[in-house]
């Protein structure tokens, strides 16, 4: 048998992309999908499925693609994940499902995620069916957040027949998905899409609600809410606390996505929210984050854009195509180097920056070699503006307010893995205020859990 | 949508609304804000909460109109309904149990700020409540009468003389210091530079100074790091940290650099509609 290569998928143009917000890229067709299918072994024992969070049965969805049945596969898909037009586009595939195959030990392996996103967007296009719900039992969970984790437990629980309603802070539902992930890598419609479905579902989703203010949980009990379900994400953003990091034109990278992906600040005056970009950006941090940030800022206007990283290429935690997206759009990176102050003007501008070179030494507990500064090696570099990318923290606002519900050293919700169960009877959490920053998938994962042990206790209790 | 139930005009550029929020007013405190849009193409702006009526469900906000968000805000009718009101936001205002005199300072728009203050602590009973209050000329005293009631005693400064003190609150606050009068903590909200000057003229006295900061937010929930500002040489979240401060710690002149951030696109934003109205 002649050996198929990996399918490519079609993107656009870098010199195109870098002036609109589009989608990067384009998806697989019928035919390519079919052919990529064609590479898949599927194994018996496979690994693949070891490899994703939520154990999606990669090998028959694949095969059914093979056999043109694609609204079977993604049937197949969705016993195990809501989102698969999210996660075939978000997913760091390369360190998960693609990770663990097989036909990845001796060539590329098979495009795992491509396929997933190929079946879901066919599903959008051709209709998606509203599955036919069971009648109301009569409980009500209340969720809080309204990202990844909180949707895939409404959806559960909805199929139930929960009365499920979302709290969400912010004016528009989505979490990351909304405020952080750019549409160059998420189309605002792919997201749409998905939110709709939940409402047809009948969850309901009450935006503007910031819980622990407006409503506590107690306030939710009260209001005959059986079981709650904490999913605020870690949203905070971190700072290195250095020196003139308060100078206007230092953003936080959470702070520029937000202006842009939901306040639409690059589309001012015409939207009322501004933002203040110069010349010659920075982007300081590694990961998925960084990466974004940084082909955000070129695409409303950088001339240059440098990603500064304290470690080397080889320890960036940001998706491979990420990276190499973002090279291909001319975004600059400088490895081994860490800001030590920003500099400003008497107005309080920022000017510029002084870095100091990098070596790495010994593994931390993370098994990434340890960044350790080399002495007199300084220097400065003048910058418009530099967006800090280091890092989220935990969303303080609902622990404040919630007594018995405790907390880790790092403050993080405590929550049972398995269950998602807090210290609190009745209390749920899951996703990145469990976690820390991780992924959508895992997110994702957690609220599919914990709809199935609020169900059990809701169960039981009755 | 939040319907605006009541609406008066204050002077020339200060309105006061009466809105529709019973959920926001079942929660509200004193010293804390809500955030609000006002179209889908709007920013997200925060005011205080001015008074709350848990009864009737309302919130009152008393703006005044500096810009585009707040100009617009303006025109606005009874009647008419807001998109988004997200509150109450921030730690309410808390007092320490023995403190007993108290001077509520408010400085334009700050003088809404400090009433749902005046209001509950006079309710609490405490022994003495002096509000000083402060504007350009005397058509620009905004709630004299609500903070007639809910003061002992009212001091009003103006810088033209045309009503009370000739002068600032502080020349008011620095009379009161040297009549030797027992003052326990002095709260002031109003202009930065107005809190700066009453954090300087209670320094030297060692008087419990407390502040509430109008830094720049987005979501006003400690998610973007707009808002922040140094205080005691840490860096601090207005929304969820504040926005009331300890005054003779906080970096006034750093906060009054960050508020001109977006000047030049903030007046780009207010022509442009200027344009657009007067077609
Ligand atoms: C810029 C960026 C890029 C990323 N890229 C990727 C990627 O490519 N692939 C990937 O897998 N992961 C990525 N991630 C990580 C991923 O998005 C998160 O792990 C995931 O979204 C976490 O989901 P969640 O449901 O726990 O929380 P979130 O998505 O953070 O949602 C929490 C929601 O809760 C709301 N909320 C917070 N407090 C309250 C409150 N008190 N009351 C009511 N609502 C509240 C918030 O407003 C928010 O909408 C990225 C993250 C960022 C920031
Ligand atoms: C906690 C808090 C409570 C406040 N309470 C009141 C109040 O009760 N009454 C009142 O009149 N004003 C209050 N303000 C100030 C008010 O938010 C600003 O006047 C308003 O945002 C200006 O918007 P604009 O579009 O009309 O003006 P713009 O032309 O956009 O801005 C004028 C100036 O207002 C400030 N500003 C601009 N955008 C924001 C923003 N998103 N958040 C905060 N400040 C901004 C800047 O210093 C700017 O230079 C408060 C601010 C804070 C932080
Ligand atoms: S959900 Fe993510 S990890 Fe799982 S199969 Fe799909 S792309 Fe791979
Ligand atoms: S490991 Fe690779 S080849 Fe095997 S079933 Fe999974 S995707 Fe197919
Ligand atoms: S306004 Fe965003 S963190 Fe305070």
């Amino acid at each position: 048998m002649k050996k198929i290569p990996r399918q490519h998928m079609p993107e656009q143009d870098p010199k195109e992309r870098i002036h609109n917000f589009e989608e990067v890229a384009l998806g697989f067709t019928a035919e390519l999908a079919q052919l990529e299918a064609e590479r898949c072994l599927n194994c018996p024992r496979p690994f693949c499925v070891e490899g994703c969070p939520v154990n999606i049965k990669i090998p028959n969805f694949i095969q059914l693609i093979k056999a043109g049945k694609f609204k079977e596969a993604v049937m197949k898909i969705k016993e195990d994940n809501f989102l698969p037009a999210i996660c075939g586009r978000v997913c760091p595939q390369e360190s998960q499902c693609e990770a663990k195959c097989v036909v990845g030990i001796k060539g590329e392996p098979v495009a795992i995620g491509r396929l997933e996103r190929f079946v879901a967007d066919w599903e959008y296009e051709h209709g998606v069916e509203v599955p036919e719900l069971p009648p109301p039992n009569g409980h009500r969970v209340a969720i809080v957040g309204s990202g990844p984790a909180g949707i895939s437990c409404s959806v559960d629980l909805a199929k139930m027949g929960y009365e499920v309603t979302i709290f969400e802070a912010l004016h528009e539902p989505g979490g990351v998905l909304t405020y952080g992930i750019p549409p160059f890598r998420l189309p605002r419609k792919v997201l749409k899409n998905e939110l709709e479905f939940v409402q047809k579902l009948g969850v309901k989703i009450v935006t503007d609600a910031v819980v622990g203010y407006l409503y506590t949980i107690d306030d939710l009990f009260k209001e005959g809410y059986e079981a709650v379900f904490i999913a605020v994400g870690a949203g905070t953003p971190r700072f290195m606390g250095i020196e003139g990091e308060n100078l206007i034109g230092v953003y936080s990278a959470s702070e520029f996505l937000t202006r842009i992906n939901l306040m639409h600040a690059h589309e001012f005056p015409e939207y009322d929210t501004p933002i203040q970009l110069g010349k010659r950006v920075i982007v300081v941090g590694g990961g998925n984050v960084a990466m974004d940030a940084a082909r955000t800022a070129l695409r409303i206007g950088a001339g240059e854009v440098v990603v500064v990283y304290r470690r080397s290429r080889k320890e960036m935690p940001a998706r491979l195509e990420e990276i190499g997206h973002a090279e291909e759009e001319g975004v600059k990176f400088e490895f081994l180097v860490n800001p030590v102050r920003f500099i400003g003007d008497e107005n309080g501008w920022l000017r510029g920056v002084e870095l100091i070179k990098m070596e790495l030494g010994e593994p931390d507990e993370s098994g990434r070699r340890r960044p350790v500064p080399i002495e007199g090696s300084n220097f400065i570099m003048d910058i418009d503006n530099a967006i800090i990318a280091i890092g989220q923290a935990s969303q303080p606002i609902v622990a404040q307010t919630t007594p018995g519900l405790e907390l880790n050293k790092r403050g993080y919700v405590i929550a049972d893995e398995e269950t998602g169960q807090t210290t609190r009877e009745g209390v749920f959490a899951g996703g990145d205020i469990v976690t820390g920053a991780a992924t959508v998938i895992s997110a994702m994962g957690a609220g599919r859990k914990a709809a199935k042990a609020i169900h059990e206790y809701i169960t039981k209790k009755n | 949508m939040y319907k605006i139930l009541e609406k008066r005009v204050l002077s020339s550029d200060i309105k006061w609304f009466n809105i529709y929020a019973p959920q926001v007013a079942k929660k509200a405190k004193a010293g804390q804000f809500v955030v609000l849009r006002i179209h889908e193409k709007g920013e997200r702006i925060p005011l205080t909460i001015a008074d709350y009526d848990r009864e009737k469900g309302t919130i009152l906000i008393v703006f005044q109109e500096i810009g585009k968000t707040t100009k617009l805000l303006g025109t606005l009718e009874e009647g008419d309904e807001i998109l988004d009101f997200v509150g109450p936001l921030g730690i309410p205002f808390k007092l320490e149990e023995n403190v007993e005199n108290v001077v509520l300072i408010g400085g334009g728009v700050g003088i809404p700020a400090i009433y749902p203050k005046a209001k509950e602590l006079y309710k609490e009973g405490k022994k003495r409540i002096i509000s000083i209050v402060g504007a350009r000329n005397k058509d620009l005293l905004i709630m004299r009468e609500e903070m007639e009631t809910s003061s002992h005693e009212l001091l009003i400064a103006t810088d033209d003389g045309s009503e009370g003190t000739k002068g600032f609150v502080t020349t008011v606050l620095q009379n009161l210091i040297d009549e030797g009068r027992d003052l326990d903590v002095v709260i002031a909200v109003g202009p930065t530079i107005m809190m700066k000057m009453v954090a300087k003229t209670t320094r030297p006295y060692n008087i419990p100074t407390l502040v509430s900061l109008n830094p720049i937010m987005v979501d006003g929930t400690g998610m973007c790091g707009s808002c922040r500002v140094t205080v005691g040489g840490q860096v601090k979240f207005a929304c969820v940290d504040g926005p009331i401060f300890d005054g003779h710690e906080v970096d006034f002149d750093e906060l009054m650099r960050r508020n001109k951030m977006y000047v030049d696109k903030e007046r780009v934003s207010l022509e442009l509609w200027e344009k657009e109205v007067q077609r």
